[in-house]
C-alpha cells in the first residue's frame, strides 16, 4: 500500500446544497459520451432539417401549386427541425435518470444526497438550461439560414415579423419542457425502455388513437393531447382548426410535465432505491 | 442490547433498533438490534441471504425499514447534512454508471459536498487507480470496481466506514490490500462495519461480531468470545481398534461422540488427557490421540447452523485455513 494518508485536511468539509448538487449533475451530464452525442444529434437535427426541407422546396418551387405557394410559411420551416430534435431531446431526458437506475448509480446519488429530491431538481434544472440554450441557438441558426434560402422566391420573413421571434423562442421552450417531461417519465418508470415507451406513447401514439375516435369526441380531446397542446408555441399557422391558442396550449403542455414530475418526485422521495 | 446514551455517546456510532424489513411476503430482516461502536472493526457475519446487505442499505437510507429505526452519529441518515463526511459506504450491488470515467464518477460525488478535485485525485492514488482513472468504469475488472467503490467511500474522509463484502471476487493481492486498508482504518480510530459470509475473513480484522441468520440477530459478541467458545468445544480425534468399548467408556453428560471412520472417533466434551486415562483404566488400546485445533469456522457454523438458508453436505473449511489467516 502507498503511504498516502487516508485523511484529508479538515478545511474542505462542506454540506450538501442545491447548487452543489446542480454542479454535480452538470459533471454527470457532460461526462457521458451518450449524452454528448445525443445533444449534438439534437443540435444538428434542429439546424439541418429546416435547411434541407427549404432547399428542396425552393428547388421545386415552380412545380408547387399556387395554393401551396400562397400558404408557404417560412417561419414554420425555419423552426421545423424540432420534429426530429424532439426525439433526441425526449429520449435523452429519459436516459439521464433511467441510466442511473440501470447502472445502480442512483444508489451513489442517494447516498450522497439522502433527501434525493435535490438530485431530481438539479437534473431538471441542468438539463432544461442546457437544452434551452442549445436549442435556442440552433433554432436561430436554422431560422436565419432558411430565410436566406427562401429569399430567392421572396417568401422569407424577418425575425421582427409577427410570430417569428415567438416561434423561435417557443421552439426552444417546447423542446425544453419536452426534455423535462422525459426526465419525469424516466424517474417515474425507472427504466430506460419503459420510459422511452411511455414518452413515445404519450406524445406520438395517443394522437393516432384519438384520430380513430368519432370526430365529435376526437376533435374535443385532440387539442389537449400533450404534443398538440405543446407545439402551438412553435408555429404561426394551423392546418387543423381544432387547436388551443398559443400560450394556453403551451401551459397545458407544461401542466402535463409538471404532473409527471410531481408523481416522480413523490415516488423518488418514498421508494427504496 | 441497545442502550441509548446522551448526545455525546452517539458520536461515530451506528445504531440499529428493532429493525424489520419486509419485501412483500419475504421477511428480509426480522427485529434486529445492535450497535456498532467507534474505534474498532465490527464484523457483520451471516450466511448469504441472512439480511446483511438489506440492513446496510437501511443504515445508509437506501431502503426504509418496515419498522424500527437506524441511526448514524445519533441521527437518521436521511437527516445528515453532509453524509459523505460522516459515513462512507461501499455496498455490494453496483452503484456506478459504467459509461463514466472513475475520475468523473468520484468528481460528481465530491461536488455534491463541495469537495475539490485534489481530494478526488488523492483517493484515486490511495486505492491505486491513478493509471486507469480516465478509463470508462464499464471496462474495469471486478477488483478495480471494488477499489473504486472504496475510493468513493473514503472520499469525504468519513469517521464511519461501511463495507459490504469488500473482498468478494478479489484476487489474493486485492484481498491482502483490503485487509491492510481495514487495519489502517481501524488504527486511525475509525468505526469500521464490515460484512462477510466468511468467518475466516472477518476474524482477520474484526474485534466485535454481529452475527445474523435468516434475518434475525443470532449473536452480538466478540471474536475473542467465539474463539474461547470454539476452544472449549474442541474435539479430540481418537483412533482405536476397540471403538465400541471406547465409546462406552467415554459416554457421559455433555459428551458427544461420532465416528469419522470405522476405527476413528471424534470426541467432544472430554479433554484428551482424560480420554487417555479412561482408555488405560479400561485396558483399551489407542493408536492415535489428537486434540483438534479449535476452529472459528466450526463455532460460527454451530451458531448459524439452523439459520443457513441453503444447506449442502460440504465439509466446513479446514482449521488450517484459519491459522493461515491469523
Amino acid at each position: 500500500m502507498s503511504t498516502t494518508t487516508i485523511s484529508a485536511p479538515a478545511a474542505f468539509r462542506g454540506t450538501v446544497t442545491q447548487s452543489r448538487v446542480a454542479r454535480s449533475e452538470w459533471t454527470k451530464l457532460w461526462s457521458l459520451r451518450s449524452t454528448r452525442w445525443s445533444l449534438l444529434a439534437a443540435f444538428a437535427a434542429m439546424v439541418a432539417l429546416g435547411i434541407i426541407i427549404s432547399s428542396v422546396q425552393m428547388g421545386r418551387w415552380t412545380h408547387m401549386s399556387l395554393h401551396d405557394r400562397a400558404i408557404y410559411d417560412s417561419i414554420d420551416t425555419g423552426v421545423g427541425g424540432y420534429h426530429l430534435a424532439q426525439l433526441a431531446i425526449g429520449v435523452l431526458g429519459v436516459l439521464i435518470i433511467s441510466g442511473e437506475y440501470a447502472t445502480g448509480m442512483i444508489r451513489s446519488s442517494a447516498m450522497a444526497v439522502p433527501r434525493r429530491l435535490p438530485v431530481l431538481w438539479a437534473k431538471l434544472g441542468v438539463f432544461a438550461a442546457v437544452t434551452f440554450v442549445l436549442m435556442l441557438v440552433a433554432t436561430f441558426i436554422s431560422f436565419f439560414a432558411v430565410q436566406a434560402i427562401v429569399a430567392s422566391h421572396h417568401v422569407d420573413h424577418a425575425i421582427g415579423d409577427p410570430h417569428a421571434l415567438r416561434a423561435v423562442i417557443g421552439t426552444a421552450l417546447f423542446l425544453t419542457v419536452l426534455g423535462a417531461l422525459g426526465v419525469g417519465l424516466g424517474a417515474l418508470v425507472r427504466n430506460t425502455a419503459g420510459g422511452i415507451a411511455a414518452l413515445v406513447g404519450l406524445l406520438f401514439v395517443l394522437p393516432g388513437i384519438t384520430a380513430l375516435l368519432p370526430s365529435s369526441i376526437g376533435d374535443a380531446i385532440s387539442p389537449y393531447l400533450p404534443l398538440n397542446a405543446g407545439f402551438t408555441v412553435t408555429t404561426s399557422t394551423f392546418e387543423d382548426p381544432h387547436h388551443l391558442s398559443t400560450w394556453v396550449g403551451f401551459a397545458v403542455f407544461c401542466g402535463y410535465a409538471a404532473l409527471v414530475i410531481a408523481a416522480a418526485a413523490v415516488q423518488l422521495a418514498r421508494r427504496d432505491v | 442490547m441497545v442502550k441509548r446514551g446522551g448526545e455525546a455517546d452517539d458520536r461515530d456510532m451506528i445504531e440499529v433498533e428493532h429493525v424489520t424489513k419486509r419485501y412483500g411476503e419475504k421477511l428480509a430482516v426480522d427485529d434486529v438490534s445492535f450497535v456498532v461502536r467507534p474505534g474498532t472493526v465490527t464484523g457483520f457475519l451471516g450466511p448469504n441471504g441472512a439480511g446483511k446487505s438489506t440492513t446496510m442499505r437501511m443504515i445508509v437510507g437506501l431502503d426504509a425499514p418496515t419498522s424500527g429505526t437506524t441511526r448514524v452519529n445519533g441521527r437518521a441518515y436521511h437527516d445528515l447534512e453532509a453524509p459523505l463526511h460522516e459515513v462512507g459506504a461501499m455496498l455490494e450491488a453496483r452503484a456506478i454508471h459504467t459509461g463514466r470515467s472513475a475520475f468523473n464518477h468520484l468528481l460528481a460525488m465530491a461536488q455534491t459536498h463541495g469537495i475539490g478535485r485534489d481530494r478526488v485525485q488523492e483517493v484515486i492514488d490511495l486505492v491505486g487507480l491513478a493509471e486507469v482513472a480516465s478509463k470508462r468504469v464499464g471496462a474495469f475488472s471486478l477488483g478495480m470496481g471494488q477499489r473504486l467503490g472504496i475510493a468513493a467511500a473514503l472520499l469525504g474522509d468519513p469517521q464511519i466506514v461501511i463495507l459490504d463484502e469488500p473482498s468478494n471476487g478479489l484476487d489474493p493481492e486485492g484481498i491482502l490490500w483490503i485487509r491492510t486498508l481495514l487495519r489502517r482504518l481501524a488504527a486511525e480510530g475509525r468505526t469500521v462495519f464490515l460484512s462477510s459470509h466468511l468467518m475466516s475473513e472477518i476474524a482477520q480484522t474484526a474485534e466485535h461480531l454481529v452475527i445474523v441468520g435468516r434475518g434475525r440477530l443470532i449473536a452480538d459478541t466478540t471474536v475473542e468470545d467465539v474463539v474461547a467458545k470454539a476452544s472449549a468445544d474442541a474435539a479430540v480425534r481418537v483412533r482405536s481398534p476397540q471403538v465400541v468399548a471406547l465409546r462406552q467408556a467415554l459416554a457421559g453428560d455433555g459428551v458427544r461422540i461420532h465416528s469419522a471412520e470405522s476405527d476413528v472417533l471424534e470426541v467432544h466434551g472430554v479433554p484428551s488427557a482424560r480420554i487417555g486415562e479412561l482408555a488405560a483404566a479400561n485396558g483399551l488400546i489407542l493408536h492415535e490421540l489428537i486434540p483438534l485445533r479449535a476452529s472459528l469456522e466450526d463455532a460460527y457454523m454451530d451458531l448459524t447452523g439452523d439459520a443457513v438458508e441453503y444447506r449442502t453436505q460440504a465439509e466446513p473449511p479446514a482449521a488450517d485455513e484459519l491459522e493461515l489467516a491469523a
